[in-house]
């Protein structure tokens, strides 16, 4: 199982062996703990829970502390868990780093995009507005119409439209992995990556190729 | 940890992936006349091309800092590049004189030809 929780540390530039510069976002990821693995014959289906991110004891319930305790690890800020069928080469209480990762490597990132308020749906859809002449007064990022007529007399659901946008889950899929720091836990994928710097995001294999 | 010590410490990272400053780059300033050897790499072959120009403008940000050099090609058309400070490909940047601005960005130089475009000479002592 590859995967690894992480916090983004911001964009910058490297240059690879030519000289080329690579746009890349800085993930500070690990060390994870493997807090718990479940197994099909008792949680009902295969994954591996991991823990990441310092946090003052103070700060969790005496259930979640003692989850942790099971296995001697300290107080954790994130647990999430990782579908797998390969857990079995794991343990609890094993330790993740960046290690896992090579150069080269194509990764996929989960994050929690950024917030962006209330939008209309020119901004959240791509919707085209009105015209901007011929006559137009306030019709410049109306939406336009909404739905059909007296059949069936209302909006489908699911309908796009303006609203709230962000801060939901969006994953980068397959970006490459142009750098790995060993020493400081951080890892260099090319592009950008969902989420506010100092957020959460989730660095596992590729799903799709 | 607060969170401004949290923001220092994200930020000591990004330093610590940055490419370590080239030697034969000395301290540019805008008004500078400049030669900047580039390394271009035509197929296999890689060979060394020579900017030569005045440094228009310094920015800066760690690996992402970089430098405009204005020069004026024939017909007096005006030809701008933007090199990266660290960037592998500098060869080495030789200045050849300096003058005397009283700004960080030359951009009035772009609406000046001919003998308006001159700067007035900096002795460096």
């Amino acid at each position: 199982m590859k995967g690894l929780l992480g916090k983004k540390v911001g964009m910058t530039q490297i240059f690879d062996e030519s000289g080329a510069a690579l746009p890349i976002t800085l993930i500070e990821a690990g060390p994870c703990y493997v807090t718990q693995i479940r197994r099909p014959e008792k949680d009902g289906y295969a994954a591996v829970q991991l823990g990441f991110g310092e946090i003052k004891p103070r700060r969790l319930t005496g259930g979640q502390l003692g989850h942790l305790k099971r296995n001697e690890l300290q107080p954790m800020r994130y647990l999430r868990e990782f579908r797998t069928k390969s857990a079995e080469e794991l343990a609890e209480g094993d330790v993740l780093t960046v290690a896992l990762f090579e150069v080269g490597d194509r990764v996929d990132i989960v994050g929690t995009s950024k917030g962006k308020g209330f939008q209309g749906g020119v901004r959240r859809y791509g919707f085209k507005g009105g015209p901007r002449t011929h006559g137009q007064s306030d019709r410049l990022r109306a939406p336009g119409s909404h739905g059909a007529t007296t059949t069936p007399g209302r909006v489908f659901k699911g309908s796009r439209g303006p609203g709230h946008m962000g801060s939901h889950r969006v994953t980068s899929e397959n970006l490459r992995v142009d750098l790995v720091d060993t020493e400081r836990n951080l890892l260099g994928v090319r592009g950008s990556v969902p989420g506010a710097k100092g957020a959460l995001v989730i660095v596992r294999e590729v799903r799709k190729q | 940890m607060t969170a401004g010590l949290r923001l220092v410490k994200m930020q000591d990272h990004i330093k610590a992936v940055e490419a370590p400053v080239n030697p034969n780059i000395p301290e540019l300033r805008a008004g500078d006349s400049v030669s900047v050897h580039v390394r271009i790499t035509e197929g296999q072959r890689e060979r060394i091309q020579e900017f030569r120009g005045t440094v228009i403008r310094m920015r800066k940000g760690g690996n992402n800092a970089n430098f405009t050099v204005r020069r004026i090609a024939t017909h007096g058309i005006g030809v701008e590049r933007t090199f990266l400070l660290r960037s592998p490909r500098i060869e080495k940047v030789e200045i050849q004189r300096s003058a005397h601005v009283r700004r960080a960005q030359l951009y009035f130089l772009r609406d000046r030809i001919g003998k308006r475009a001159r700067l007035k000479e900096k002795r460096r002592s």
